[in-house]
């Protein structure tokens, strides 16, 4: 079984009533496009949420539509792996705001034009209701475990304290309780590339010849890009070595590796993601802040959580470092919840958790049988 | 699986239905033990490989370092603190076993004590730090950084007004009178409260 290929089912639910936001508006006709993997139980007991990250999207362990490339965790979720589809029914739904086929700034408006900045500002919460709404319409009262990675991670931090009746477990991986102000300064550096652009046109490009503001958001994905691997990583794989080149062209090419690495990392990223979907994703995390939610004490936001909580950090990511998830920890624990923490060492920094780190593997796959 | 002697003696004396933390917990031996017997059983361990192990086991444990990371733990929210085999490692074993009775309503100490009479031995008549079954690790890469004897640790709780509830002492995996301890025990298991 193991060398099958994993089947895929894609769906897109519209939810039935309109769903609460905490800027105070209520979004009717919410579409939430998702997949799942493996097979419900009769009881719905082996039900895995997986929230991905900023600009992840529902195809967890199937090839990505756009690009054809394998989905964004095959490593962890598939038969007989950490995340096992032989045991589990895996769910994975596209974030609202986003751009692959759940409601965002893309999608079409009471008006029948696309909502562009009319979409209303979201949060990491209203994110986690349309997941419950998901839950709700597919069954599943309560999910053997909810896992996420960086603002994946945010969306179980989020789903445990707001929804505690709804998972028996949360995996958070490399993820915060709240954006720093280094955090949000770059993600302002990159909503700033896109807003700079001129085809940005105030967020009204759709439908003008395809040409949206792809220079801004690419600008942006570079930005956020560094922040994702480490400086030792960098160093490792570019050095300062020159890019198909014996010497310095004494211009403004492309001439170190590290930087035509980057230029192809920023241009990818526009043939698959929406600039408008990364303004209100990126606002949604720079938003986060879940003590703040809770009164202002963090160890509140889990006051009425029964679920077993692992954390885990590693020892490279600058973006979300390790302080972070300690802090979460020492917050579970003083809410008397059942908390494992771990900082794993691997050199890949914010982005480790999607590549290959076997200790990680052995720590999912142990927590989650 | 057969316990470590002075875990063994800690996992009969913590009544089921306890709430403990484990302080450099190791593997997750006593945890293990501990959540068996219906014990609310957390750990604490500062090895993160050790921690990976502990999680695999289905057990809660932080990576967490005994002289910094107690300080998070509100007062007396567990009814045991235990620090097994720990406190000679600790940077300031003093501050740990004030944070351990600060946190847990008692404490339970175990340490190797170092005037055992096969240690006193080897510095008498070897002049050499000693090498033995329970201190296995040569001098310079030992992590156990503050050596103490039963004698040096009853000392000190009575300075600080720390309560013995009980006391183990162990040679080899018996238990061995107190008379006399500090010179026939190998090893000494604390129950401590204040």
């Amino acid at each position: 079984m193991a060398s099958a290929p994993l089947l895929a089912e894609s769906r897109v639910l519209t939810l039935a009533d309109p769903l609460p936001l905490d800027g105070g508006q209520r979004l009717a006709g919410v579409r939430l496009a998702y997949e799942t993997y493996g097979t419900l139980k009769a009881d719905r007991s082996n039900a895995i949420l997986i929230c991905h990250a900023l600009t992840g999207d529902q195809h967890v362990a199937s090839p990505h539509p756009i690009t054809g490339k394998p989905g964004w965790w095959v490593r962890m979720v598939g038969p007989g792996k950490p995340i096992d589809t032989n045991r589990f029914f895996v769910i994975c739904a596209n974030v609202l705001g986003s751009c692959m086929g759940s409601t965002g700034p893309a999608s079409e408006g009471p008006d029948g034009k696309p909502w562009a900045m009319r979409f209303p500002v979201i949060t990491i919460r209203d994110m986690v209701r349309a997941q419950v709404a998901l839950l709700d319409a597919l069954g599943i009262e309560r999910v053997h475990a909810v896992v996420g990675g960086s603002m994946g991670g945010m969306q179980v931090l989020s789903f445990a304290a707001n929804f505690p009746d709804r998972c028996a477990a949360a995996l958070v991986l490399a993820a915060t309780a709240r954006h720093s102000a280094q955090n949000i300064a770059f993600h302002e550096v990159g909503r700033q590339a896109i807003m700079a652009d001129p085809q940005w046109r105030g967020g009204d490009y759709y439908g003008a010849g395809g040409k949206g503001p792809e220079k801004g958001l690419a600008v942006a994905r570079m930005a956020a890009h560094i922040t994702y691997i480490s400086e030792a990583g960098l160093t490792e794989k570019f050095g300062r070595n020159l890019q198909d080149r014996a010497a310095k062209t004494f211009g403004f090419d492309a001439d170190f590796q590290v930087e035509s690495y980057l230029r192809y990392q920023g241009l990818s990223f526009t043939d698959r993601f929406d600039a408008n979907s990364y303004l209100y994703i990126t606002r949604a995390m720079d938003y986060f802040d879940l003590a703040e939610e809770h009164g202002g004490r963090l160890a509140d936001a889990f006051a009425a959580s029964r679920a077993r909580f692992c954390l885990v950090s590693f020892d490279t990511d600058w973006l979300y470092p390790t302080v972070e998830s300690r802090t979460i920890a020492h917050a579970l624990n003083a809410a008397g919840c059942p908390v494992s923490f771990m900082e794993l060492s691997a050199p890949f920094g914010h982005d480790s958790f999607l590549l290959e780190v076997p200790a990680l593997d052995r720590v999912v796959a142990g927590f989650l049988r | 699986m057969k316990l470590r002697p002075d875990l063994a003696i800690i996992a009969d004396h913590i009544p089921p239905g306890s709430s403990v933390l484990d302080v450099g917990c190791g593997d997750g031996e006593l945890l293990s033990a501990l959540r068996d017997k219906g014990c609310d059983a957390r750990g604490m361990e500062l090895d993160p490989h050790n921690v990976a192990l502990c999680v695999g086991r289905g057990l809660s444990v932080i990576q967490g370092d005994a002289d910094s990371d107690l300080a998070f733990y509100p007062d007396k929210s567990l009814d045991y603190a235990v620090l097994s085999q720990t406190l000679q490692t600790t940077k300031r074993p003093d501050l740990v076993l004030d944070e351990l009775l600060r946190v847990g309503r008692k404490a339970i100490v175990s340490f190797p004590n170092f005037a055992h009479w096969r240690v006193r031995l080897s510095l008498l008549w070897g002049g050499r730090m000693p090498v033995t079954r329970l201190l296995p690790v040569a001098w310079y890469e030992t992590p156990n950084i503050h050596h103490l004897t039963i004698a040096d640790f009853r000392a000190h709780l009575a300075e600080r007004g720390i309560r013995v509830e009980q006391a183990w002492f162990l040679k080899g995996d018996r238990l061995t009178s107190a008379a006399a301890a500090n010179f026939r025990a190998e090893h000494a298991v604390f129950l401590l409260s204040r």
